[in-house]
């Protein structure tokens, strides 16, 4: 099926034929309908030119962490971000696939990543006599103890690289986290989805203490007249 | 080998694809004539799924939205952003230049901002007003009546407000302010500083049965696959086929120089096709170009003949000249007020702010010549990339630490998910005939066409207007209980003003104007030296207001376009 002319059918068509409107808050059938559309659509893309899909193939093919380098970038992600009922954690978010791709895809990143790691295995074995990935939580805990803080007036990469290293798996591991399907559902963010915005809800107003005035919104969109196509008088007033 | 020629006649070749180009193809397409658009990047169509970014999750791409590839990161819809692979520019030493360029049909309108502010009355008569610049050879009265047909053709949300250089218009209803924005009208009515509803091309209402309206996704720079905001393709060059109109596009389609006969008029254009990497020649009877103000510059300087040896349409020497973006500085705040939100809502929104402030000074009295607007960011957008990193980093206001690791972090994120306004100046340089951009002889691109070298420096004018801009946005955020989230930037780094070229407004380069020895077109965009030749983008902008540029280049474009109907008909070219 063309999903161009399914969509626009659905959007332009439906819309057409009725008055109403086509999207609301709480997900008419049309809504559900487009939304599939869209996903089937996005099975096999998410907008590649050819020759960035071709780039995205080509660091897909090489590999920068062998296994125990990938499992210790899991043992790290979780004690930076413990999954949690029921949003999981680093793992179900793809966390490890994420640090992989992007020390590939910024190469700048990788020293600090692989240094890192052969930093946390060695003070691991110093300390405690086993991998970091083996080591209990508690040591994991004491050594990411003393790598997690940094001073806030010393511009990072002018600190240990011990630092840099933590600093930056736990940029990567709560951006993956929270750039993930359960991530998103953890933090509650409601968009990405067709609806129809008719202001900030009251109860939100009021938490906050601001008000709408009353003017300024005299002069918004009326949601319920959006499929009316617009006429004007000569003076610029909408008339529909 | 020899140039491939194309025996067809066009009756008017048009140089790119984005605003103004789109303009003039649904314009002279619709008057029936027959139309061919060369276009340097592929074809585009917002609608097509295999190209689609609008509605992705982070999560469908394994960089989850990074601007690896893509200067303003994965999903923004441009095709080339300040690099283009192949295709270099250079600067003058000690000069400093930033150039965007959108490779694809449509081009940078697939992307844009859509704030689509009319011109006002003073910003045409700029040198009347303060003795700076020139004055436009046109003024408000001449553009008005296109700027009305604008608003209805391609539809803008926004207020009349019966604001003296914000003229009215015909608008769609704006939606109303998010939760941020009310914070932005309180704390800026306490400097008594102005704020209307924005103005942005995006569908808010229907205007008509080929394009859908907006469902609010924040994401207009994306490009809309149900055509609710204006992109050159979708809105003007796809509509200007389906009425039958004769367009012929060539995509991939580098514009090498305009050729001329023996009389110096135009004749068409030589290209070089990306596909093949060959040659070839259109004929038309006349050419308008609309490759950006910097790339319609370029192609003209290229164009050396023996009737035309400084490049076509440069007998003044102006060509380049005058070169002029709008001015940038911006700032962010963090206000514990707008802390610990509800998520329990979708406040995405159109792809723009919903209210911004038109500029309110009085220059007379302040030591810059010209004003800026200010546009307002902030709210619960879509986390991606770069969302968690330094997810704590905030604590530093609140005397707290910042780092650590932990279940305390999704705290932490929570806590200061949306609650950050950040202001965007975007003002009015003067233009000055020492910026410029001119042929770099030494240096081609990958089709051996010489590529622009860009001389361009902030006066202090640019300068002084920064610093009015940092410690507006600083009473800000102060007004609104916040917590500036950087050091004011001071006269060591030019108050934060931003390179030339990096608001993407770059106007000026082959300005209108009466007297042939000081401009490069006439006031219907139609070069002094060669009949033929028209511009339709932004290079004949006399000055850059502190407005966005690119409904000026439409309505200019279309009343350029109505010259050229006109001129068609009485046999004058």
């Amino acid at each position: 099926m063309d999903r161009r002319k399914s969509l626009q059918t659905l959007i332009l068509g439906g819309a057409a034929a009725g008055t109403g409107l086509v999207f609301n808050s709480c997900k008419t059938e049309n809504a559900d309908t487009i939304d599939e559309a869209i996903i089937t659509g996005s099975d096999k893309y998410f907008g590649r030119t050819p020759e960035e899909l071709e780039r995205i193939e080509k660091l897909n093919a090489e590999q920068l962490f062998n296994e125990h380098e990938m499992e210790t970038i899991a043992s790290l992600a979780v004690v930076i971000l413990p999954p949690k009922e029921p949003h999981g954690g680093p793992i179900e978010a793809g966390v490890p696939d994420l640090v992989e791709f992007m020390g590939k895809d910024i190469p700048e990143m990788a020293p600090t990543l692989l240094g890192g790691l052969m930093w946390l295995d060695h003070k691991s074995n110093t300390e405690f006599g086993t991998e970091f990935k083996s080591a209990t939580l508690e040591q994991k805990k004491q050594i990411c103890d003393e790598i997690c803080w940094h001073d806030v007036e010393i511009p990072l990469e002018k600190q240990p690289l011990e630092i840099q290293f933590f600093y930056m798996m736990r940029g990567l591991t709560v951006t993956g986290y929270y750039t993930s399907e359960v991530g998103i559902a953890e933090l509650g963010y409601k968009g990405n989805s067709p609806n129809v915005w008719d202001g900030v809800p009251q109860d939100v107003l009021d938490q906050h203490g601001v008000a709408y005035d009353p003017a300024w919104i005299a002069k918004c969109v009326d949601q319920s007249q959006r499929n009316v196509i617009a006429e004007w008088d000569e003076n610029g007033n909408l008339l529909t | 080998m020899q140039i491939k020629e194309s025996s067809e006649i066009y009756d008017v070749i048009i140089v790119g694809s984005g605003a103004g180009g789109g303009m003039a193809t649904k314009q002279l397409a619709d008057a029936g004539l027959n139309v061919a658009v060369v276009e340097a990047g592929p074809y585009f169509d917002p609608a097509d799924p295999k190209t689609m970014t609008q509605l992705k999750q982070p999560y469908d791409s394994p960089r989850r939205g990074a601007g690896t590839d893509r200067a303003f990161g994965e999903w923004d819809m441009s095709w080339g952003d300040w690099e283009v692979e192949g295709e270099p520019y250079t600067h003058e030493e000690g000069t400093e230049f930033k150039w965007w360029r959108a490779r694809m049909l449509g081009g940078r309108t697939n992307h844009w901002g859509r704030i689509s502010l009319r011109f006002g009355p003073k910003d045409f008569k700029g040198k009347t007003r303060d003795g700076h610049g020139d004055d436009w050879p046109i003024g408000y009265e001449d553009v008005k009546p296109y700027y009305d047909k604008l608003d209805k053709l391609i539809g803008v949300f926004g207020t009349n407000e019966g604001r003296e250089n914000d003229p009215d218009g015909f608008f769609l209803p704006p939606p109303k302010p998010r939760l941020h924005e009310l914070f932005y009208i309180n704390g800026a009515k306490k400097s008594n500083i102005p704020v209307i509803p924005g103005r942005l091309s995006m569908l808010t209402k229907r205007i008509n049965n080929d394009r859908g309206v907006c469902f609010y996704c924040g994401q207009c720079s994306r490009s809309c696959s149900v055509y609710a905001d204006f992109s050159a393709g979708s809105c003007l060059i796809f509509p200007a086929q389906k009425s039958g109109g004769k367009v012929k596009i060539f995509v991939n389609s580098m514009v090498r120089e305009i050729t001329t006969n023996d009389e110096g008029k135009a004749t068409g254009v030589s290209y070089i096709s990306k596909d093949d990497r060959k040659e070839y020649k259109l004929k038309a009877k006349v050419v308008v170009l609309a490759a950006s103000a910097c790339s319609s510059a370029r192609i003209l300087l290229n164009s050396k003949s023996k009737q035309h040896p400084n490049g076509l349409g440069n007998s003044s020497n102006i060509v380049g000249k005058y070169l002029h973006d709008s001015t940038g500085a911006s700032a962010a705040g963090v206000i514990p007020d707008l802390m610990n939100r509800k998520t329990s809502y979708n406040e995405d929104g159109v792809g723009g702010m919903h209210v911004y402030s038109p500029w309110w000074g009085d220059n007379s009295k302040l030591n810059f010549p010209r004003g800026y607007h200010i546009e307002v960011w902030g709210g619960m957008g879509q986390p991606n990339y770069g969302f968690g990193f330094d997810p704590n980093g905030m604590n530093k206001y609140f005397g707290l630490k910042s780092g650590g690791y932990g279940d305390g972090l999704r705290d932490d994120v929570k806590k200061y998910y949306g609650s950050v306004i950040g202001f965007g100046g975007r003002g009015e340089a003067i233009a000055f005939k020492d910026n410029y951009c001119e042929i770099d002889p030494t240096t081609v691109d990958q089709f051996g066409i010489p590529v622009l070298k860009f001389n361009y420096k902030h006066s202090e004018f640019e300068i002084n207007q920064a610093k009015h801009m940092q410690d507006t946005f600083e009473e800000l955020i102060h007004n609104m209980g916040g917590i500036p989230l950087s050091e004011k930037p001071g006269k060591d780094q030019d108050y934060g003003l931003l390179a030339p070229g990096q608001i993407i407004h770059e106007v000026g380069t082959t300005r209108m104007g009466n007297d042939p020895k000081t401009s490069v077109t006439n006031k219907f965009q139609q070069l002094h030296d060669v009949d033929n030749v028209f511009i339709v983008d932004a290079g004949v902008f006399v000055s850059q207001a502190d407005k966005n540029c690119t409904w000026t280049i439409m309505a200019l474009s279309w009343r350029a376009s109505d010259y050229i109907i006109e001129q068609l008909k009485a046999q004058n070219i």
